[in-house]
């Protein structure tokens, strides 16, 4: 072999491979965010009563449009915004965690933490009858709480993926007996209204929960963004990561806390929409494979999984099913075979 | 760039362990800039501990690691990782990503908050694949990859980090004989080129005292002996270090001490009678 390490090398391969990749990625960002457009053009015209994309435009824009302008403005325009950032924040959140434990098991609606939002809300409506913001905000404290929880409880001189996936995993399974007490509990009334934070759905995403869940995405969002080289750091071992600069603990630590209270802001709203963020990662990564991190990809693919789940629940079968009925039939047997082929691969994102 | 190594690195008085273990004691090492240093000793000797402590991935329980005079933990990490650069033992690559990519990850350190990537990482990316000879690897996934290329790119990766003071924790690991020496060619290479100061872990006493200027012997977490190979290299320190009777003759080619371990068989078959003597003497 010979050197040329003085000599600076000049740039024409490398530089040339990165920008093939480069515009792969942004081919494929491209691709998933014009198909978001469509399927949210689809989510506004159509319903028991279609609307053409024109009307909604014209009511899009203010005028008044009789019967369109109810429809899209009051019905269908907050169900569409709620469905996209709630999708938008389960599919980001949902691959930090696997991205930083290297496992996609590791979601937070797998190891408890969406579990954490669910049975403290649903002990709140059955027990404590408590509604509204208060118990929005109940859901993403606790939430994060039981994160918390499940952080210090898998601490052993550092936090180990495999062990936090099977402890959360045993918070959740906990928490989901809690779940079901409450609900043997509770009332006719109660148990409806608790049913939302066992599926998932957008039944009743209406104006009011779109301002707060988008203030809090628009903090929340961009911070991770920032925070995302760091996450690229992590992703090559903690020595790694160190010897770069970045602080292991400090680093995962910062990005778990921004990834659950996006995780858990959306959950307030929705409730747990079942494996999307399980599944946006994964689905994102064969997408972009090997170009970079999965932020975005997984953020748009979590919208998308969102809104056609909701879509389909909505309108293509034969009764009406909230979307995480819908994710849940798609996420599940994927679920089954990450169990049955992972440890072969012993594969990560 | 810079063409001589400048920063200095030296632990003082150190006690380094995880938890309630002390791996360490009292450690004094003043690594000499500009030179390739290898500290050599058993298995669980400490030697992998005293390199992490020098990269500060794990802090001292008792005195200090000092980098340009200063408490490395007291100089913000990000500012240490322009000057020293670590090959970690057991490094992870994300599924999927390019040579090229992963090498280019070693930019980090010379990147702020927003600060896009630009010609200059472009052109460390390339110098340190052609470093390492895999510039004809670089849009390849690295899980493709095999052992000795991947060892190669985890070296470039370092090496993009462009710092004066290089550590390798064990960088031979995993190759075979062939790849161990080409790693080591090219790390004194890079010592001859820039001179980059160069600490690294190494099991093989032989290519440790090859490839080596500064030589430091640990047992037990304790410094046994340091200098030059020529000088350190007795079949007294090997017994001491590795528990081991050997004879240390002369290397072929470059005349380096080469370590001939004796052990209980083979010694003495058909040659002189100075070795079957050794041989007897070590049974007995």
């Amino acid at each position: 072999m010979t050197r040329t390490l003085d000599r600076p090398a000049p740039v024409g391969t490398v530089a040339a491979g990165r920008r093939a990749r480069l515009r792969r990625r942004r081919a494929v960002l491209t691709g998933l965010a014009l198909l978001l457009l469509v399927v949210v053009v689809v989510t506004l015209c159509v319903g028991e009563r279609s609307y053409s994309p024109l009307e909604v435009l014209r009511v899009l824009l203010g005028e008044q449009v009789p019967g369109a302008t109810f429809t899209v403005e009051t019905l269908r325009l907050p169900r569409m915004l709620t469905g996209l950032l709630v999708g938008v924040a389960f599919g980001m959140g949902g691959v930090v965690f696997q991205t930083m434990l290297r496992n996609p098991l590791a979601s937070p609606d797998i190891i408890g933490i969406s579990a954490g939002s669910s049975a403290a809300a649903v002990l709140a409506i059955t027990l404590l009858g408590v509604t509204g913001p208060a118990l929005s905000v109940l859901a993403v404290v606790c939430g994060i709480g039981v994160a918390a929880a499940i952080y210090a409880l898998s601490w052993r001189r550092g936090v180990h993926g495999a062990r936090l996936v099977l402890i959360g995993i045993a918070v959740g399974a906990m928490l989901d007996s809690v779940i079901s007490y409450a609900m043997t509990r509770a009332g006719v009334y109660d148990a409806n209204e608790a049913l939302r934070w066992l599926t998932g759905s957008l039944n009743s995403a209406f104006w009011p929960g779109v301002g707060p869940l988008a203030a809090a995405m628009a903090v929340l969002v961009p911070l991770l963004l920032v925070l995302s080289r760091r996450l690229s750091a992590l992703q090559l071992g903690d020595d790694a990561a160190a010897a770069l600069g970045v602080r292991p603990d400090r680093a995962r630590l910062t990005l778990l806390v921004v990834a659950v209270a996006l995780i858990a802001v959306a959950t307030a709203v929705t409730g747990p929409i079942a494996f999307v963020a399980f599944l946006a990662g994964p689905i994102a990564h064969r997408l972009v494979r090997g170009t970079g991190l999965l932020l975005v990809p997984a953020g748009l693919v979590g919208a998308l999984l969102v809104l056609v789940g909701d879509l389909v629940g909505q309108h293509l079968l034969t009764a009406r099913f909230p979307v995480g009925v819908v994710t849940g039939v798609l996420g599940a047997p994927y679920l089954l075979w990450l169990l049955a082929t992972t440890n072969r691969s012993g594969g990560s994102l | 760039m810079t063409t001589h190594a400048v920063h200095t690195l030296a632990v003082e008085a150190a006690t380094i362990g995880y938890d309630d273990r002390v791996v360490v004691h009292d450690m004094t090492l003043e690594v000499p800039a500009g030179k390739i240093t290898t500290i050599v000793g058993a298995n669980a000797c400490g030697k992998s501990t005293l390199l992490r402590a020098m990269a500060r991935l794990l802090k001292v329980k008792a005195g200090r690691v000092l980098l340009d005079g200063a408490p490395i933990d007291s100089i913000p990490s990000r500012d240490v990782a322009t000057v020293l650069g670590l090959l970690p033992q057991t490094p992870v690559s994300p599924e999927g990503i390019a040579v090229a990519d992963l090498v280019g990850r070693g930019r980090y350190p010379h990147q702020g908050w927003f600060r896009r990537w630009t010609p200059q990482d472009d052109a460390a990316v390339e110098s340190a694949l052609r470093a390492t000879d895999t510039l004809d690897l670089a849009d390849r996934p690295v899980d493709e990859l095999s052992g000795g290329q991947r060892q190669r790119v985890w070296i470039a990766m370092a090496l993009a980090q462009e710092t004066d003071v290089l550590l390798l924790d064990e960088p031979t690991t995993f190759l075979d004989v062939a790849h161990q020496v080409e790693v080591l060619d090219l790390l004194t290479d890079l010592n001859r080129a820039q001179g980059t100061t160069i600490v690294m872990v190494l099991h093989d006493l032989n290519l440790a005292a090859r490839y080596t200027d500064h030589l430091v012997a640990l047992r037990e977490g304790r410094l046994v002996a340091q200098g030059a190979p020529a000088q350190v290299v007795t079949p007294a320190l090997v017994a001491e270090v590795f528990g081991m009777s050997a004879e240390v003759v002369p290397d072929p080619v470059s005349g380096a001490p080469l370590v001939v371990p004796i052990g209980r068989h083979h010694a003495g078959d058909g040659v002189t009678g100075r070795r079957r003597e050794l041989a007897s003497r070590t049974l007995a």
